[in-house]
Order: structure tokens, then C-alpha cells, then sequence
């Protein structure tokens, strides 16, 4: 893709902070997210889950629910497609159980019925006959010769032969001699380290409206990252036409990747389809805890050689991680991020996907990199206690950038981890004596970050606004920088462009808003509609000058003669050609559409201050520095919000949140009160540097923000509450029972 | 089961609905009203988003049975601005950028109104702990502090 020279270019409304678009809808409650949606004769829907870990479902009698007063329709698996194959059969057989129940919350049957209440009272009147089979819910244990066996067959031929059933996926990457590089270092330390699922967390539980007629025409709302992909997997899992199912996305009470998936719109399309009625489902909190999200569960083993002056010799890493009852637990994103802030002439990853009886994991937030950073950057903190070295000087002193090869193949392009390591050494909390009690922790953290399929269109009204619709759900504020980027291409003021989220029937298709992609791409496609545009702005003023299209420029929202051979003509607004587009050559919209391949990877570093109380293990963060590379900052506030919200949803994964299973494979703690994630009393101000090396692969420059702040956070807790114990954490999270633990046995 | 025959009183206005016994306030004001600015984050009182005032009193709608509003006056975050013109603390969450997604932000708004209406002056650990019943996933909470300490600013200087 042609990408201009213009990161220098001195920008009017990109990098200042005008208020979101949304920002009155949002502080009225005027809003509508998944739940606020209603329509006439609508039926409420609940879903049957399985109180089992793993279990054959021998018979589903729905006779007597069925009979009770304004109960409308039961489905079970039987009312979905029977001929899907692939991810689509994992996302089906999850979404509603086919024989077994394969974890507790596992879907077995859902009812529409008048009311919400009459609808949960009916699903305790299903009778389920199960056979409870054994399970196992912890990654180690499923690897394990006797385990039980969560799926045969599932393997995939990346497994080598001999291992357990329940590995289903392997991963092996890195280059040079571990040997020669092992036996060229000073020290080397080898170690273990936990991680314990979280969930994303969102505060808003997944929802959606569904009608459905038996001509298999259908309209869905939902709250969802992505509705292109949820319009494409119903379609598959209903049997449905595509483009027959309308699918609009509402406005999303967060997601972090978990509202990449889908788990009740086809129920309720099903539901709908069978009553010929719309029909409401929302979940319960216990539900979202229950049977969607959560993170991979780990288990890390980490070796590392370093030389007396701080060289790194070489590095390995084995990354087990459980993904629930499906093939998908992140583990190669795991392996590849570990390494990726060190330039190592010796380094090997491996990763294992495991099978175990807990929910089908989701995205979460840079999947799988968090953990990784845990582990790797907790054994290079204890390389730098027992070296005597400081920790941002060995970083600095092999840290990867443009022209060196990265721990999982490809040779880096233009990079900012050295910039956010300097701007870290310089920073007044790195120099700021630490006080007794506390410890300080730092670490990096690397994220890929994503393009993916793209299609926009900015369509230009006579008065001279402009509406731009966009495909990527906005999850953080992105309205606002899409809003910005047309402005700044049109050259007319920011409250001048509206942009909405488009349905499924309006544009192209889009990927889900995943991978720090949407300012990214759908900045980009904004960028290059708005261009689209330009060229046809200047077109009709070639035309009304009687020029040639080429001898029109486009300067801060006016045409303009290209220069004194053009022609002597005064410059003619926007708004001006827009007035009379109708009678010029019609409507001037822009367009673009593809799949943007330059998503600049990026990089963070992390300063935390920790405090323990050593008689009771309790742990808090009192004073946090985000440093993270932007690329370019389209919209400072929302990118600072990003960088905080990443470090404090790594808080709670480092302090706080685990998902808790008991002996018998249930889930302990589905709820806030149980499952705590940060409070506004847990946490300190979260200061944040941005960091602007630009991306060679966006007009602009602009990196994804939105993943890359979770990387470092649980690594750089992790050290500095051990270096506040005075003993090494190697579990997450670090509750106070941990902790106190590791106290105890330090002595 | 019959349903309550319910008088009440919602951002000042008189209104009346029918309700299921086991149907709670936020159920009522969502389903029954029309007032969907409240949300149900939990269902059980851990998360704030439903937050709404029960007689000048901060209460988690889920929480309270519709059928207790009867006689009772409600606010919820509908009834925050005046018309067209934005409550202080509205302005300054728009302007800080103190919301991502706003699932939270209603509830939010509820609950700090009602502190800056209790105590005009909180320091930040004030604003914290009063708001730890409010949870946010997006923000880390910084820019929320900030528009509140900064609101509670202006109102002091305005008063």
C-alpha cells in the first residue's frame, strides 16, 4: 500500500482532545446498549446450564416446563445446524451442549417465555438426566498419563505422537544453539511460574434482541466487538443465508476481547425462529462468569543464561496454557511474545494448547502475552538482584530494535522499545528513593497489534458535513479519532463529520474491533475514504473551471488551482461544491476498502512501586508510570485511558483475580463480590508517557494502544512485590495467602 | 400472580405502574418505565451501574423491590441534567474523558452527585472510597477522580 511522508506534517485536530461525539448520549443514559433494546410482542429468554464439570446428557425432558403458563418455545441442540464443521462446530457445540457437558455453566437447553421470570422459573422445571464423567479443570494435571480424556480426536497434527489426548495444538519457534548460548553465561536461573484464569470483566453482560421469521430473513442487535463476524457465524450455525441476517451493533459496555465471541445471539435467533415472536436474552453476571471469557490458566517453565556485564546468552520458555473444554488457548501468542523485547542470538519457545473442563477461553487483551512477560521478566529481574545490575541498563542493553531478528522469526522494522526504556530511566519515579516497605518492579511487554479486512464509506451532505460510517464496534472512544482523522483529511472542523457504527447491510465486511486494529485500520480506510472523496471534490471544481483534474489541489478544505499554470481562479470551500454536488455529477461519497497489513507492533515499559504488609500478605500498588509507544496519538485522552485501563485490569490479574474451582470442577466465585476486580479505593493515579515513534504502515503513524498496556503489568507487580518481600512470587494472583505463604518458607 | 398497583415519584415526576412482587426497582424502571439509564451490571449490589437515589438516599436499584418505591421518590440519571444543559459533574466527565465504554458512567454520575451534594469539599481518598461501590473496567479510574475533584472545584468557587 502507498503510504505517504507526511508523519511530520503539521497536524490541526489530530493529537488535541475534543470531546467524544458520544459524550451527551453516554452522560444522560440516553445511550442504548445490549439490554436497552425492545420490540413489540417481544418473549424473554433464559438459558439451562450444566451444574456438572463433565457429564453425558442421557435425556432432556422439557415436558413439564414446556406446560407452564406463558412459556412459548424450548431449544435444545437439535434446533441448530447439524452441518458445521470446524471452529464453527466448537463455537456451536459451546454455545449450546451436544452430548456432553463438557463445563459447569456449559448451555443445555434455553425457553422463551412472557416474562423473564416466568422464563427462569421454566428452565428449573427441565429434568436433566446426566452421567457425571471425571474431570479435570488445572493445565498440569490435564497433561497428566491418567487424565481424564476431554475429547478424542482432537489433536490437530502439530502434536507430536505420544502425548496426552488433551493436548490438542504445539508450538516450537526460536533460532541459534541453546547449548553454546547456556554455556556462554555467567549465571543462569531456571524457574516455574502460575497464572490463574481471570475474565475480562466487562461490566456489561452480553445481550442481544433477535427476530427471526420462518423465511429465514432476521434482524439482530447485540453488544458485540464485531457484528460482521456475529452475522457470519449465525448464519452457519442456523443454517441461514449471510446477508439475509441483519445484524447492528449496540453501543458495548466493554468487552477487552470477550465480546469477540458469540455464546447467546444464535440462541436467541432459534428461540425466535420457533416462536416467530422477538426475543430478548440477557445474561446474568453469574452466567458471563460461568460460561464465557475467561483468560487461559498457565503454567510456565523459564531458563535464562546471563553474562556478569548484563548480555543475555540465551533464553527458553515452555508455555502450558488451558483454553477450557476447545482447542484456542493462546499458547503460541504466549511463546512468541516471551522473548520479544530481547535481541537473543539463542532463543526457543514451546507451547502447548491443553483441553481441561472449564469454559472455552477468550480473547482477553494481547492474549496470552501477559503471562509471558510474568514469567520472563520476573527470572531477568532476579538475574539483575543477583548481578548487582539495574534492571532498565540490562533492558537497554539487549533490547530489540530496527534490523534485529525477533525471538520468534522475523527481523524488526522500526520499533520504540528503546524509547520507552530511556524515557522510563529518565523519569522522576524511576530516580525517587524507594520507601521502606515497598519494592519497585519494572518490565516490558510487546503485542503484535492487527490490520484485518476493512471497509468504510464517507459520504459528504450538501451543507458540507460529512457522515462516515465504520464497521468496527467502538469500544473506547474510537468515534472520537475516526471523527478527528476525516476532519483533518476534509480540512473542516472536528464537530463538522458524524460517525456512526454501520449495520452489517450498510458496509462491507469488517473485522470484529480486536487487536488494537480500529484506529489502526479503520483510521487508515477513514483516511483514505476522505481522500476518495478529495479527489471527487476536486473533479468537479476541474470541471466548473473547465482544468484538468490534476491541475486541482486540495489545502485545508478548499480546491485550489495547483499553481499559476492551472489557472487564476479563487479557491472554492467544501461546503461550496457539496451546495451543488446534485447538479455537478451527483452524491460525492468516499470509499475503501482492504486489509491493511501494516499494524506497527508495539512496546511498553512499566515502573510500579508496591507496598507488602508483612504480617498480613497483603499487597497494593502505590504509585504506577505507564510508558508505551502510540505511534502517533490521535487522541491523547483516549490514549492515556487505554495505557491506564490496561495497567489496572493487570492489577487485579496480579493481586486479585483467579478464577477459584472447587473438588468438584464447579466455579466458586461467580460474582463481583467473590471474583473482586480493582476498586477506585484499591488503586493509585496511573501516570502515563506517551510514546510516539511512528508506524511505518499507517498514514499517520498511528500503533494500536489498546492491548499492548496489559503486557508489562503483571511482571512488573510481580517484582516489585518481591522485591518488597524480599522473596520471589511466582504464582498469580498474589493474594495475600500467597504471599504470606512465600514469607513463611523464605525463613 | 397478581401484580402491585405502585405510586411514585421518578425525577420529579408523578407515576405509576404495576409490578410483579419479585420485580426489583431496576427491573420497574427499565421494563416497566422506559428509564434504561439505570443498568444491571450484577444483580447483586457488587457493581454500582444501577445506582439511583430512594429519597436522597444512594441505593443500588437491584437491590430495592419495585414495589418499595411506592410513596418514595426516585432519581436516577435521567433527571441529572436540566433540559439541554449539562450537570457540572456531566460537563466534566465528557471534557476529562472520564468514560470509555459508559456502561458505568450513570451510575456513576448518581453516586458522585450525590457525594458532592453530601460533602462539596472530598479530598481523593474521599472520592475513592465513596466510589468503591462503583466499578469501572475501562478507565483505572484516574480521569474519573479527576473530573470529580475537578467538578467539586468549580461548585465550590461557583457557590
Amino acid at each position: 500500500m502507498a503510504l505517504d511522508n507526511q508523519k511530520n506534517r503539521d497536524f490541526k485536530i489530530v493529537g488535541t482532545r475534543p470531546d467524544r461525539p458520544d459524550g451527551i448520549d453516554k452522560v444522560t443514559g440516553r445511550a442504548k446498549f445490549g439490554a436497552d433494546a425492545y420490540a413489540p410482542g417481544m418473549l424473554h429468554a433464559a438459558i439451562l446450564r450444566s451444574p456438572h464439570a463433565h457429564a453425558k446428557i442421557l435425556k432432556i425432558d422439557t415436558e413439564k416446563a414446556e406446560k407452564l403458563a406463558g412459556v412459548k418455545a424450548v431449544v435444545t441442540r437439535k434446533d441448530f445446524s447439524k452441518m458445521v464443521t470446524g471452529e464453527n462446530w466448537n463455537v456451536l457445540e459451546n454455545v449450546m451442549a451436544g452430548d456432553v457437558a463438557l463445563y459447569d455453566g456449559h448451555a443445555i437447553a434455553a425457553i422463551a417465555a412472557t416474562s423473564t421470570l416466568i422464563a427462569r422459573d421454566a428452565i428449573k422445571l427441565i429434568q436433566v438426566e446426566y452421567e457425571v464423567l471425571p474431570h479435570v479443570t488445572d493445565v498440569d494435571q490435564a497433561m497428566k498419563k491418567n487424565a481424564p480424556v476431554i475429547r478424542v480426536g482432537a489433536a490437530d497434527s502439530s502434536v507430536p505422537k505420544g502425548l496426552h489426548p488433551n493436548i490438542v495444538r504445539y508450538h516450537e519457534s526460536g533460532h541459534g544453539d541453546l547449548k553454546n548460548g547456556f554455556d556462554a553465561a555467567d549465571l543462569i536461573l531456571e524457574d516455574t511460574f502460575k497464572t490463574e484464569a481471570t475474565h475480562q470483566g466487562y461490566i456489561e453482560p452480553h445481550a442481544c434482541l433477535a427476530q427471526l421469521g420462518g423465511d429465514g430473513k432476521g434482524e439482530l442487535w447485540c453488544c458485540t466487538q464485531g457484528h460482521f463476524h456475529v452475522q457470519k457465524t449465525c448464519a452457519a450455525l442456523l443454517d441461514l443465508e449471510t446477508s439475509a441476517l441483519r445484524v447492528t451493533a449496540s453501543e458495548i459496555g466493554g468487552g477487552f476481547g470477550g465480546k469477540t465471541a458469540i455464546f447467546i445471539e444464535p440462541v436467541a435467533l432459534a428461540l425466535s425462529r420457533k416462536t416467530n415472536r422477538p426475543v430478548k436474552l440477557v445474561m446474568s453476571r453469574s452466567e458471563v462468569f460461568r460460561a464465557t471469557g475467561p483468560t487461559s490458566s498457565t503454567s510456565m517453565d523459564i531458563k535464562i543464561g546471563m553474562k556478569k556485564d548484563g548480555t543475555i546468552t540465551a533464553g527458553s520458555g515452555i508455555f502450558r496454557l488451558q483454553g477450557g473444554a476447545f482447542p484456542g488457548a493462546p499458547m503460541e501468542f504466549t511463546a512468541m511474545c516471551a522473548f520479544a523485547p530481547y535481541n537473543l542470538e539463542n532463543v526457543k519457545q514451546i507451547g502447548y494448547d491443553v483441553l481441561s473442563n472449564r469454559p472455552k477461553q477468550a480473547a482477553y487483551r494481547a492474549p496470552g502475552s501477559p503471562m509471558a512477560a510474568f514469567a520472563v521478566e520476573s527470572v531477568i529481574d532476579e538475574l539483575c538482584n543477583k548481578l548487582e545490575l539495574d534492571p532498565i541498563e540490562v533492558r537497554l542493553k539487549n533490547a530489540s530494535k530496527q534490523g534485529t531478528k525477533a525471538s520468534f522469526g522475523p527481523t524488526w522494522d522500526r520499533i520504540g522499545l528503546v524509547e520507552c526504556l530511556e524515557a522510563a530511566q529518565k523519569h522522576p519515579h524511576y530516580s525517587a528513593p524507594i520507601k521502606k516497605g515497598q519494592g519497585r518492579g519494572i518490565s516490558s511487554g510487546f503485542w503484535f497489534n492487527h490490520g484485518g479486512e476493512t471497509a468504510v464509506t464517507l459520504a459528504l451532505s450538501e451543507d458540507g458535513t460529512a457522515a462516515l460510517s465504520v464497521g468496527t464496534p467502538d469500544i473506547g472512544g474510537s468515534r472520537a479519532s475516526m471523527c478527528q482523522m476525516a476532519a483533518e483529511e476534509l480540512g473542516i472542523s472536528y464537530d463538522k463529520v458524524r460517525t456512526t457504527i454501520a449495520d452489517t447491510a450498510t458496509l462491507g465486511y469488517n473485522e470484529v474491533s480486536h487487536g488494537s486494529r480500529v484506529t489502526y485500520a479503520s483510521g487508515l480506510a477513514t483516511i483514505k475514504a476522505a481522500r476518495d472523496a478529495v479527489k471527487k471534490l476536486c473533479a468537479r471544481a476541474a470541471k466548473k473551471w473547465d482544468i484538468d483534474e490534476e491541475a486541482v489541489i486540495w489545502e485545508d478544505g478548499f480546491a485550489k488551482p495547483s499553481g499559476p499554470n492551472a489557472g487564476n481562479f479563487d479557491p472554492i470551500p467544501l461546503a461550496q461544491l457539496t451546495k451543488s454536488m446534485g447538479k455537478t455529477g451527483g452524491p460525492i461519497v468516499g470509499h475503501f476498502e482492504a486489509t491493511p497489513e501494516g499494524a506497527g507492533v508495539s512496546f511498553a515499559t512499566h515502573l510500579v512501586d508496591a507496598e507488602v504488609d508483612q504480617e498480613t500478605g497483603r499487597a497494593h500498588v502505590v504509585r504506577y508510570t505507564v510508558i508505551q509507544d502510540a505511534g502517533k496519538a490521535i487522541h491523547p485522552s483516549y490514549v492515556e485511558g487505554q495505557y491506564q485501563g490496561g495497567a489496572a485490569q493487570g492489577i487485579g490479574w496480579a493481586l486479585n483475580e483467579e478464577y477459584i474451582y472447587g473438588k468438584d470442577g464447579r466455579l466458586q466465585n461467580s460474582g463481583f463480590l467473590d471474583y473482586r476486580i480493582p476498586v477506585a479505593s484499591d488503586l493509585p493515579m496511573i501516570d502515563t508517557v506517551i510514546i510516539e515513534v511512528p508506524n511505518p504502515g499507517h498514514p499517520y503513524g498511528v500503533r494500536g494502544v489498546g492491548e499492548t498496556s496489559i503486557c508489562p503489568p503483571l511482571a512488573a507487580i510481580a517484582n516489585a512485590v518481591s522485591n518488597a518481600a524480599g522473596v520471589r512470587l511466582k504464582e498469580l494472583p498474589m493474594s495475600p495467602v500467597r504471599i504470606l505463604e512465600a514469607i513463611k518458607n523464605k525463613t | 400472580m397478581s401484580k402491585i398497583h405502585v405510586n411514585t415519584t421518578i425525577n420529579g415526576d408523578h407515576l405509576e405502574f404495576l409490578c410483579d412482587p419479585r420485580e426489583t426497582l431496576l427491573d420497574a424502571l427499565r421494563d416497566r418505565l422506559n428509564l434504561t439509564g439505570a443498568k444491571e451490571g450484577c444483580g447483586t449490589g457488587d457493581c454500582g451501574a444501577c445506582s439511583v437515589t430512594l429519597d436522597n438516599r444512594l441505593v443500588c436499584s437491584c437491590l430495592v423491590l419495585g414495589a418499595e418505591a411506592d410513596g418514595k421518590s426516585i432519581g436516577t440519571v435521567e433527571g441529572i441534567s436540566k433540559g439541554e444543559e449539562l450537570h457540572p459533574l456531566q460537563q466534566k466527565f465528557i471534557e476529562h474523558a472520564a468514560l470509555q465504554c459508559g456502561i458505568c458512567t450513570p451510575g456513576i454520575l448518581v453516586a458522585t452527585k450525590a457525594l458532592l451534594e453530601k460533602n462539596p469539599d472530598p479530598t481523593e481518598t474521599e472520592v475513592r472510597y465513596w466510589l468503591a461501590g462503583n466499578l469501572c473496567r475501562c478507565t483505572g479510574y484516574d480521569k474519573i477522580i479527576k473530573a470529580v475533584m475537578d467538578t467539586a472545584r468549580d461548585l465550590r468557587e461557583a457557590s
